[in-house]
């Protein structure tokens, strides 16, 4: 217990030495962070050498819930009083306060060679360079595959359906009496993949949002079905309302689960919660009519037009993208690189366990396949706008507050009165 | 001879006069320009000098803003200075009471705006009544000669200082599928019950946490108003023979009643403005069950993408109508008691 | 309390109803913040088991001669129905490799459905340390402090002062004032978060504590309390403090104060629980780690896609100590103080 008293009094003892030193630096930079694991420990160690070879910039490192990095970014941004950096997941809708970079980092070429689709992310219609990815995710399921062998059910292969998978856990969960067959994350962007996989197109021919149509229809009807025929469970979706995120990563992560739809971000804390209780697997994506894919997303570090210190951000921004400062982030962070060459290989990821090692190779396997579609969706800058109608609609209708029908009908209404409500002038 | 307390109490006058002593000394500062003012214009406009620092805060704080907001709400678009935005005139309030059937939310185009008014009116309902009715059983209980009473009136009172943050952190993690309740449950051979799928239980456990956490404070208020009953009428009750139904009937009610109503009026306003203990426990779900109106107003102005400040400051000068009708009653109400 | 009897020596059905009530009082009121702590001292593993311990338990790890890291212990059946204590080098699939650990040279092979944890007392201490150790709690304690202590002063003098012009006076505008004091009571902070945002900007107040500290200060349950209170002061104190010649300013800080102590204490008590556990607000005005109260600090590690129970509960208990201690200490001044404030 001392010891743990006095970890504690050191790690405060050096924090206020550190605001003490910054304190006295020429130009402080703030950093705007939100966690998941262990990421912000990692960037404060890159944060930490840069300052070391660079005396006159300090970087403040400002963790935030992930609450405030949706609601109150862009409350501050519009009011002038931002970060001048942060790690940003609605990359395209808070785009209008990025800084280009172009002026002000060594070499434009590398960035576009590196990060080249990305970059598009962050600027829907410029070619101006704000940025570049934390991590790129990709949806995906993850099965506990000890309960499959314990069952003696065999796990459907590649190029399996949706409803093959529903099959087969939920003989599964019926033959080991377990109490939730299948659990999707509670998310617009998790219910997209699928649904392209069935067809969905998002877009019309105009390239404007059409949320609703067949391909759509398929997906969200197996979802309705399966939670009222006990493939899925109402207490995760029906337990909140609107676009509120529920994961399902704690009843995975205690073997009450089958088959998780969730994504690759999960790879560390999978490694560090599970670790060899039981065989979590990452699987193939399922397939659908039309495709097998995920989404693709991820989370980007950005740099804000708002900047008192544009040319200190640019020498950071550098120093941070460099290849081997990168490998070194993804490798101890077990993040898929957003880093075009490193996602070819070249990081050592920093885990012995075999199965975060075949669930890294099977969503970095994953990326080639992902749909142009999906692509476009995560890039669209008023995506958030498409995944909150569809999950918030969805959800009403599966608990019985109204018919599917009715909810397709308000998910176009949403839809459309938000975007109107943007486009006003 | 001194004893023990007498010690403690001057250790802690001490401590108190030296606290006290920057504060008496700043006092004194003040008393020099003070006086002058008072001086100046004269004794009788003095409270105006007094409330002037309560007023500016307000003033700043509270008032602008309140306009601010109205303002916003005959605005639209996302800019967020008011000068950029879009002059709309009354059309986010239009936009709220366009429906085709005004009793069911369903047909109503900011649906879950109406949801949330429903919902709101019946939570008020039950959390009013039955947290009126547990305050007032707790006060009669703490009202009667039993030992420990200053432990028991903090017991029931401890849960007030808790952040409602932390309330429903705690109910939370007891009602989860596999927390302490159902755990409870299972060991009396029933099956588990999942709280937070079930519309019904979703609203009744809102319902609970809600008079859970207040209960105490306002059980102190009618403790108090109940103390104030002169003994002397119990006296003259008992020796009239009086049974105890009549005595509660015709002297404790009739006479507690001005606080009971006060307990309900300031019980309706904050049970109207219900939004931190619920929106952790619930999250307002299932689907919309537990979905209340300031939720709605929080939903659209921030945590869509596209956060419409106009449509939720329409939608909170709605509320803030309907809370100054309630507020006009509670002070109706307290008038009539201090003239009464 | 055994001595609370109604009628002449039986018990009265409602001594007993008394009893009854005031037990399950308390174990309502405690129990669930009970349950909060001893659940917060428990591993991730434990906080998922079902039905739940009591106590917090981890599993017992034991060193075996030949292994390098202590192995976990489990009590197994074996095939001939007897029970061993094993320690398990590794899992495969569903089949768990052991050994005992008196004799490490064998490996047995175990289905995992024969196994089952042998647990001891333990108390997840890393729960609160780690959170601590990631972040500067000392730095938003003392945030979170002078938030209070500041925030609770300015309340006290501006409130005091306001109650005092509202209840020693008589003039016009009286009742217009009280009005709008009361008025202001039915706004949510949630209605008007933007607006006083936009204001705060303009103030230039913001990423600096007084953001936190000031707008909150003229709360008008605060200047309703004590003016209840004030209007029992014998006016005759004042009318004789002014025929001496005393300022108003004299009679306020002399007089008025000192004799409307408790009704002050009970404001302070509200006004310290108040400030501290505020979170909405600071969390959109303060975006300077140097600048965060503690509500804000803590919840930084509620990611975008993690729920960390065993971090959620430890944190909670950390945030309700001192509203325990404040509790423990003035719980006299609360009860007796709400009471003859009399919030008549």
């Amino acid at each position: 217990m001392t010891f743990e008293i006095g970890k504690l009094l050191t790690a405060s003892t050096v924090a206020a030495t550190l605001m003490a030193s910054s304190a006295m630096a020429d130009t402080e930079l703030r950093m705007m962070w939100y966690n998941d694991g262990i990421e912000g420990e990692v960037m404060q160690t890159l944060l930490a050498r840069f300052e070391e070879a660079n005396p006159d910039i300090s970087v403040t490192l400002d963790v935030v819930p992930y609450k405030s990095i949706i609601e109150s970014l862009p409350i501050q941004l519009a009011a002038g009083a931002g970060p001048d950096l942060a790690r940003v997941t609605d990359l395209g809708g808070l785009s209008e306060h990025y800084l280009d970079l172009s002026p002000y980092i060594s070499d434009p070429a590398y960035w576009e060679a590196s990060f080249g689709p990305f970059l598009d992310w962050l600027a829907p219609g410029s070619d101006q360079i704000s940025g570049f990815m934390t991590q790129l995710t990709v949806t995906g399921p993850y099965v506990n595959k000890t309960l499959f062998e314990q069952a003696e059910v065999a796990m459907p292969g590649a190029g399996a359906t949706w409803d093959d998978w529903a099959t087969a856990v939920n003989e599964v969960a019926g033959k080991l009496d377990i109490p939730i067959p299948m659990a999707w994350d509670r998310s617009g962007h998790r219910v997209s993949g699928p649904a392209i996989a069935m067809g969905a197109q998002m877009f019309n021919a105009a390239g404007e949002p059409a949320l609703v149509d067949d391909g759509l229809k398929l997906m969200t009807q197996r979802l309705y079905d399966w939670h009222q025929d006990g493939t899925m469970s109402k207490e995760l979706w029906g337990s909140v309302s609107g676009s509120t995120y529920l994961g399902a990563n704690e009843d995975f992560a205690n073997a009450q689960v089958v088959m998780y739809m969730s994504g690759s971000w999960q790879i560390p804390q999978f490694a560090d919660k599970i670790g060899d209780a039981f065989d979590w697997w990452a699987v193939p994506a399922p397939c659908g009519d039309a495709a097998c894919t995920g989404m693709p997303g991820g989370a980007a570090l950005v740099a804000m037009k708002d900047t008192q210190h544009p040319e200190e951000v640019g020498k950071l921004m550098d120093f941070l993208a460099q290849e081997e400062t990168l490998a070194e982030f993804y490798g101890k962070t077990l993040f898929i690189p957003g880093h075009l060459k490193l996602a070819t290989g070249g990081v050592d990821f920093a885990t012995e366990d075999p199965r975060a090692k075949h669930a890294l190779e099977t969503f970095s396997g994953a990326v080639p396949n992902i749909s142009p579609i999906a692509f476009d969706l995560q890039g669209y800058k008023n995506n958030r706008v498409l995944f909150n109608a569809l999950i918030s609609r969805l959800n009403e209708a599966i608990v019985g507050e109204m018919t599917l029908e009715q909810a397709y009908a308000r998910m176009e209404d949403d839809v459309a009165k938000q975007l109107a409500e943007k486009e006003r002038e | 001879m001194s004893d023990a307390s007498t010690d403690r109490m001057s250790v802690m006058d001490r401590l108190t006069a030296l606290a006290a002593w920057p504060v008496q000394a700043l006092f004194k500062v003040l008393d020099y320009p003070l006086s002058a003012i008072q001086r100046l214009i004269g004794t009788h406009r003095m409270p105006w000098i007094f409330l002037l620092p309560n007023l500016a805060f307000f003033g700043v704080f509270v008032v602008i803003p309140l306009f601010i907001n109205f303002a916003f709400s005959l605005t639209g678009g996302t800019e967020l200075f008011l000068g950029n935005r879009v002059y709309t005139g009354t059309e986010q309030y239009g936009f709220l009471l366009e429906c085709e059937t005004f009793g069911d939310p369903v047909t109503c185009r900011e649906d879950r705006f109406w949801k949330g008014i429903y919902n709101t009116a019946v939570f008020i309902f039950f959390q009013v009544s039955f947290l009126v009715l547990f305050s007032l059983i707790t006060a009669l209980i703490l009202n009667r000669k039993i030992r420990a009473r200053g432990f028991f009136r903090a017991v029931f009172f401890f849960p007030v200082l808790l952040s409602p943050v932390v309330v429903a952190l705690i109910w939370k993690w007891i009602l989860l599928r596999d927390g302490i309740l159902n755990a409870f449950l299972v060991s009396m051979g029933l099956d588990k019950i999942l709280f937070f799928v079930s519309p019904e239980w979703s609203m009744f456990w809102a319902v609970f946490v809600s008079i859970w956490a207040n209960m105490g404070f306002y059980t102190l208020i009618l403790l108090a108003g109940l103390q104030a009953i002169q003994p002397d009428l119990y006296e003259a009750a008992e020796m009239d023979g009086t049974s105890r139904e009549r005595v509660f009937w015709r002297i404790t009610l009739p006479l507690l009643w001005p606080n009971l109503l006060v307990v309900v009026v300031l019980a309706l306003i904050k049970g109207v403005q219900i939004f931190d203990e619920v929106f952790v426990l619930t999250g307002g779900g299932p689907g919309t069950a537990t979905q209340f109106i300031v939720q709605y107003i929080y939903n659209t102005g921030f945590t869509e993408q596209v956060q419409n400040f106009g449509l939720a400051s329409a939608a909170s000068v709605v509320l803030g109508v309907v809370l100054f009708v309630l507020t006009m009653t509670q002070l109706a109400a307290t008038r009539a008691r201090d003239h009464g | 309390m055994l001595t609370a009897r109604r009628g002449q020596g039986a018990l009265h059905w409602s001594d007993v109803f008394t009893y009854v009530y005031l037990l399950f009082g308390v174990l309502l009121m405690f129990g669930p913040v009970i349950w909060l702590v001893m659940s917060s001292f428990k591993t991730p593993a434990g906080l998922v088991e079902f039905p739940p311990t009591f106590l917090p338990l981890g599993q017992v790890e034991v060193p075996v001669e030949g292994y390098d890291e202590p192995l976990l212990l489990f009590d197994v059946t074996m095939e001939d129905g007897t029970t061993r204590q094993l320690a398990q080098v590794r899992r495969i699939g569903i089949i768990s490799q052991m050994v005992d650990p008196a004799n490490p040279g064998d490996t047995i092979k175990v289905p995992i459905d024969q196994r089952t944890k042998v647990r001891e007392f333990r108390m997840a201490v890393e729960n609160y340390v780690d959170p601590l150790e990631r972040f500067n709690f000392v730095q938003y304690l003392q945030n979170s402090v002078v938030v209070t202590v500041a925030a609770t002063l300015v309340t006290l003098l501006i409130n005091s002062m306001a109650a005092y012009g509202l209840s020693i006076y008589e003039f016009r505008g009286r009742n217009a004032i009280m009005l709008f004091v009361i008025g202001t009571l039915m706004i949510p902070i949630t209605v008007i978060l933007v607006p006083v945002y936009l204001v705060v900007t303009q103030l230039g107040m913001i990423n600096s504590l007084w953001a936190v500290i000031l707008p909150g200060a003229a709360t008008p349950t605060g200047v309703f309390l004590l003016r209840q209170y004030m209007l029992t002061i014998p006016k005759d104190l004042i009318e004789a403090a002014r025929m001496d010649n005393a300022s108003e300013w004299a009679i306020y800080s002399k007089v008025v104060l000192p004799l409307a102590m408790p009704a002050i204490a009970v404001l302070a008590i509200f006004s310290i629980m108040w400030r501290w556990n505020e979170f909405l607000w600071p969390l959109i005005v303060l975006n300077r780690s140097e600048v965060y109260t503690l509500q804000v600090g803590l919840n930084a590690f509620q990611g975008e896609l993690d729920v960390q129970w065993h971090y959620i509960l430890a944190m909670t208990v950390v945030t309700l100590i001192p509203v325990v201690v404040v509790f423990a200490f003035l719980q006299k001044f609360i009860t007796t103080g709400i009471a003859s404030s009399g919030m008549k």
